[in-house]
């Protein structure tokens, strides 16, 4: 086969390639005529895919800052995975809402662009590149549908937090460009490696305030605070994008800067991380718990399961990393089928996203309440599904990992978030009011796109063997 | 001889212009007249064998800030003419502001002063084993952006087509495209 220095990012310039496609076949159709923007966007998403499986156990380097080792490779399926469901469960919602069309879905492929940069970037300097092309694809989803308020209040405040901690992150990347020399982080790490600590504070600002950068994007609290007016007020399939592909994009960004060029500090960051996962943990299940808005309560749980993430980071042995990469995977399929199921059942003027609205939703719509209730069992993390073998993996790492506590907070808020969960599960099922709201036929693409995750949550959860053994393999080969 | 001549004549028209921005009543000609400041020490810079400061000065000050500035001045719809009620209410003429500003000026000389007594004594030369050339030179820069940092270089592209089209999408006018 053809080798070339360019090997590391065909697959982002296949994802790029498709948006700069689909926004030429938008711009130069006549009035009134349809293109096919969404399959092109598959298709460049395909494309990454092959590629990324191209290039697996090869370790190619381009310009010296893009590595598409198999980390950046497995991270970057999975954001396939994510940009193709999102897609799919985009196509109905776009023509319901009269949502730009072309717009929409170039700005979904480039912020993969971004996060796949993200993901395999060996540069802080790129990384930053990659979470603002990200980050301002994302604000602008946030807000795309100008005629809501709530939507317009959403993107406004993730904006400005937004640019905040960006702010914070480069001021973080300044400080360790001061100190080290380089953005570069295989070479931070061997200037840090024959750093100790007392011989410059200053290495403790850079890592606080990268730490900031990265936590803000994970919503880790202290810094969760836009996280649940976002989550709400955005489109409901735009909330599922952001509440899986930005998060593992963050995630893998967050996880190789600190257990490679970090890592020689780990003896300070850790016990900053893991009180961070405590609270996070526990902030996301018992605020979850009060919620009566669907996507404000998903936003919660979103904010938990970041915590659960960084208890694999902070347990950063083997089994942890490979648990980081086999959980985002899991939490993504999961967490997008979630709201594609709520984004399904939305109309144009009512958001149908109350708890209350899913009263009795088994009869009026049985295969969805059914597709749901996997889903809500799968993030509540009971067998048989993925979300189970996910914590179960990473509180494992915990425990072998010596970190006891961290894994009964993890088990304990768990177990609390099943009420939540099991809560939605009871309306659907339960309740014999009658429907009060008038839910739209359900579209076919929608449908496949949801019958698709629930069998990838199953599968994984009888199965997940190869899957554990891939995100294993993907992590050896690095850290 | 001919860079003492243009040292003064550039020193002269920055210190000209930066007089008239606050002497102005019009906040639009404040803003044009701080450009032509800002290009005036752009060339200040250029004479001290900077030319990398000199384009980052046009750049990011004349070029991007200014464009914020004035922005924000026609958003506030600032530029009206009525000259007695803008005397009346305009904020310098609050003693308190006044003051508050005199002290900062005062500060800003006592800091001049200070860095300027302690140049006096300081006796290393600033150029010291490393040469003008390779401070500051436009080349050096050129070569570090388009080979260490190309991806970076490239991927901003990306990056600013985003923002545009993401701006586009928030500020077009409804049924522009059917």
């Amino acid at each position: 086969m053809f080798h070339s220095s360019f090997d590391a990012v065909v697959p982002m310039l296949c994802v790029a390639l498709a948006a700069l496609a689909v926004m030429g076949a938008e711009a130069f159709r006549s009035r009134g005529e349809t293109m096919p923007v969404g399959g092109l966007g598959i298709v460049g998403l395909i494309g990454a895919a092959v590629s990324s499986a191209l290039l697996w156990n090869r370790n190619a380097i381009s310009f010296g800052v893009i590595v598409a080792d198999n980390f950046a490779l497995f991270v970057t399926i999975t954001l396939v995975i994510v940009g193709i469901l999102t897609i799919m469960f985009s196509s109905p919602v776009v023509k319901r809402d009269g949502l730009p069309k072309g717009d929409f879905y170039a700005l979904i492929l480039f912020s993969i662009v971004g996060m796949m940069m993200m993901a395999s970037a060996n540069d802080l300097l790129v990384i930053f590149i990659g979470l603002e092309i990200m980050s301002i694809a994302v604000y602008v989803l946030t807000g795309i549908r100008r005629d809501d308020p709530r939507a317009t209040e959403a993107a406004f405040k993730y904006f400005l937090l937004g640019a905040f901690s960006s702010a914070f992150f480069l001021y973080g990347i300044a400080f360790t460009y001061g100190l080290a020399g380089t953005t570069r982080l295989d070479r931070i790490g061997a200037f840090l490696a024959a750093q100790s600590m007392s011989d410059n504070r200053l290495i403790l600002v850079a890592l606080g305030l990268l730490l900031v950068g990265f936590a803000f994007k994970i919503s880790a609290v202290p810094f969760h605070m836009w996280t649940p007016d976002a989550y709400e007020g955005a489109p409901a399939i735009v909330t599922g994008f952001m509440s899986t592909g930005v998060k593992a994009a963050a995630f893998a960004a967050f996880a190789r800067v600190f257990l490679s060029a970090f890592e020689p500090f780990s003896g300070e960051w850790a016990p900053i991380v893991w009180w961070i996962a405590v609270a996070t943990m526990i902030l996301g299940t018992v605020v979850g718990v009060a919620q009566s808005n669907l996507k404000r309560m998903l936003a919660y749980s979103s904010i938990a399961h970041g915590g659960y993430l960084l208890v694999g980071l902070v347990a950063a042995n083997q089994v942890g990393k490979a648990a980081i990469l086999f959980y985002l995977l899991a939490y993504a399929v999961t967490n997008l089928a979630a709201f594609g199921v709520i984004a399904l059942l939305g109309t144009k003027n009512a958001a149908n996203d109350e708890l209350r609205d899913y009263a009795g939703l088994w009869h009026s719509r049985p295969a969805l309440a059914g597709l749901m209730t996997v889903c809500l069992l799968s993030l509540g993390g009971l067998p048989p599904t993925v979300g189970f073998i996910g914590k179960w993996y990473i509180f494992s790492a915990a425990v072998g990992a010596g970190y006891y506590g961290l894994a009964i907070i993890g088990v304990l808020t768990s177990v609390i978030s099943v009420f939540f969960y099991l809560r939605v599960v009871v309306m659907m099922y339960m309740s014999d009011q009658p429907a009060t709201v008038v839910f739209p036929p359900v579209s076919t693409v929608g449908m496949a796109a949801l019958v698709a995750s629930i069998v990838v949550i199953l599968a994984l959860g009888i199965l997940p063997t190869p899957v554990l053994n891939l995100a294993a393999e993907s992590i050896a080969t690095i850290f | 001889m001919p860079e003492t001549l243009i040292f003064y004549l550039l020193s002269g028209l920055a210190i000209l212009t930066s007089a008239l921005v606050i002497g102005q009543r019009n906040p639009m000609y404040s803003v044009m007249l701080l450009i032509a400041s800002f290009g005036a020490l752009a060339g200040l810079y250029v004479t001290l064998d900077a030319p990398f400061v000199a384009v980052a000065q046009i750049i990011i000050y004349a070029g991007a800030i200014m464009v914020l500035f004035l922005f924000v001045v026609m958003l506030l719809n600032a530029p009206h003419e009525d000259g007695a009620e803008w005397d009346r209410a305009h904020p310098l003429r609050q003693p308190g502001v006044g003051r508050f500003g005199a002290l900062l000026a005062l500060l800003l000389v006592v800091q001049l002063a200070w860095a300027l007594l302690r140049t006096g004594s300081v006796d290393v030369p600033v150029t010291g084993a490393v040469d003008a050339e390779t401070i500051s030179s436009v080349r050096l820069v050129g070569r570090t952006l388009f080979t260490d940092y190309v991806f970076a270089f490239e991927a901003t592209s990306i990056l600013i087509l985003v923002a545009m089209v993401g701006a586009v999408v928030l500020a077009h006018r409804e049924g522009d495209r059917g």
